[in-house]
């Protein structure tokens, strides 16, 4: 990913940044500017969320990339926020905790770096809730 | 003006390694260790945690805990040792991950591991003067000490960050005062691009802690006119498990005002945390009234004393976020392998 595509991207990945179209209630993330159901009658707001939701499905990750080479093995996960919307996150705990169904809290943390010399990333990851 | 504390929040990753873990690989003595540095097992950063990332964790529970406006924050000062790159601010990354920029001022700081009470500090000349409405001070690091050598047994990770501010009504702490002793004395040091800190052995004792941590705390009791018998709770740099104790002793304060904010034996050496980590222990368990004092110092070298005193303010805030001792508690226990991996490369040049 380019610096300034990531800089562009940066409210939304730091703060959970997303958007809620006023007029069918439904939430989107990332940041979308047109609603799939409304279309042209939806009217959009940017929406931070809270954080919190549930694991809808999950899969642990043995082999990657170079550039995610410390991470593994990671749990990566689809998370359900409360307020319906979806996205795809790693799950920061120990991948044999990680289970369909629990519930997750965001947490800021490295996504990733260009190499030793390059811009490093951050963002939102999530984080099983203590049981 | 009166100026205080507004919020604090702290934050220590989930991982620990044991005393006798890493004395078992380099053939040490785990209880001579142990009983020499007072520290029996200490914080270990997850792989894609930095002092960036827990900066933020900590000046996040700091936001949440009243439930603060961030576009008041006028100013973040994030101080560290262990900041993610040479040239571009932590600072930055904490503000936007906050919501309290565009409108402010930041900086980072440096000064070993009194960073972020001098970033306490210049956020109370700036409340306090009306130039800002409130200010945010952050003390975090990922310390790394080379392999082998005695701080490889305490360098760990965590912080603690501080909402500052000058409206009595808001304050869950007054800052009564403050006072620094600082002067040049080499007793610890990195140069640019070494990836581990030399230090003067023995010498960072006695030149270095002692006489600063002596020489800020007895200036700022003078200043007052106050004495150790007169504050319920006191915080030294906890570099280790004894220096404080001793400090204490020298000074006149007894091991039960230390007790509270004497994290360093299950946590290891939070650096420009340590103090602040301390002072939110103690926070913790305050009740209105108390009265704490504390004193933190950086290698270099140099103290900044503090006098706090509780308000009635902090009840309501109680529960919102975890504690120090929350934080504490169930971590996740690595042996020397995953220790390394968790590191990340491990230099032995
Ligand atoms: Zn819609």
């Amino acid at each position: 990913m380019t610096v300034p595509r990531f800089w562009r991207e940066q409210q939304s990945r730091y703060n959970l940044v997303g958007s809620h179209c006023k007029t069918c209630g439904n939430y989107y993330y990332p940041i979308r500017n047109l609603c799939p159901e409304c279309r042209r009658d939806g009217d959009m707001e940017q929406y931070k969320f809270k954080g919190t939701g549930k694991i809808v499905t999950c899969t642990v990750t043995h082999t990657t990339s170079d550039e995610f080479n410390d991470l593994v093995p990671y749990a990566l996960a689809i998370v359900e926020l409360d307020e319906g919307a979806k996205l795809t996150t790693q799950i920061v705990d120990e991948p044999e905790k990680v289970a369909i169904g629990k519930r997750v809290h965001s947490v800021f943390r490295k996504l990733g770096s260009d190499g030793d010399s390059g811009i490093i990333y951050y963002g939102t990851k999530f984080e099983l809730d203590k049981e | 003006m009166t100026v205080g504390i507004v919020s604090y929040g702290a934050y220590i990753p989930r991982y620990r390694i044991k005393t006798e873990e890493i004395a078992k690989v380099w053939g040490g003595d785990a209880e001579i260790l142990k009983n020499g540095l007072k520290v029996f097992e200490k914080s270990v950063p997850d792989v894609d945690e930095d002092a960036a990332t827990i900066a933020v964790s900590a000046a996040r529970n700091a936001v949440n805990r009243v439930g603060l406006d961030t576009q008041r924050i006028g100013a973040v000062y994030t101080g560290s040792e262990s900041h993610p790159y040479a040239v571009k601010p932590t600072s930055t990354i904490v503000a936007e991950a906050v919501g309290a920029s565009p409108d402010m001022t930041a900086a980072d700081f440096e000064f070993a591991c009194k960073a972020g009470s001098a970033a306490v500090q210049v956020c109370m000349g700036l409340v306090g003067s009306g130039m800002i409405d409130l200010g945010l001070a952050i003390g975090a690091d990922v310390s790394q000490g080379a392999p082998n050598d005695a701080l490889e047994y305490t360098a760990a990770a965590g912080g603690a960050a501080y909402v500052i501010g000058n409206k009595e009504s808001e304050l869950i702490a007054i800052i009564e005062d403050t006072y620094s002793f600082t002067t040049d004395t080499p007793d610890f040091w990195r140069r640019e691009s070494q990836h581990y800190p030399s230090h003067g052995g023995r010498f960072t004792g006695d030149p270095g802690y002692f006489r600063h941590v002596t020489s800020g705390a007895k200036g700022l009791l003078k200043k007052m006119g106050t004495k150790p018998e007169d504050y319920d709770y006191a915080v030294f740099h906890q570099p280790n498990g004894k220096f404080p104790e001793r400090a204490a002793q020298m000074l006149g304060f007894t091991k039960e005002q230390i007790k509270p904010g004497l994290v360093v034996p299950r946590l290891g050496n939070t650096y420009s945390g340590s103090c602040l980590m301390g002072i939110a222990a103690t926070l913790d368990i305050a009740k209105p009234g108390d009265r704490i004092f504390a004193t933190a110092y950086g290698s270099g070298a140099g103290s900044d004393a503090f006098s706090i005193r509780v308000t009635d303010k902090i009840e309501e805030f109680r529960g919102k976020v975890p504690t120090v001792e929350e934080l504490l508690a169930d971590p996740i226990y690595l042996d020397y392998g995953k220790y390394a991996h968790h590191k990340g490369k491990i230099n032995f040049g």
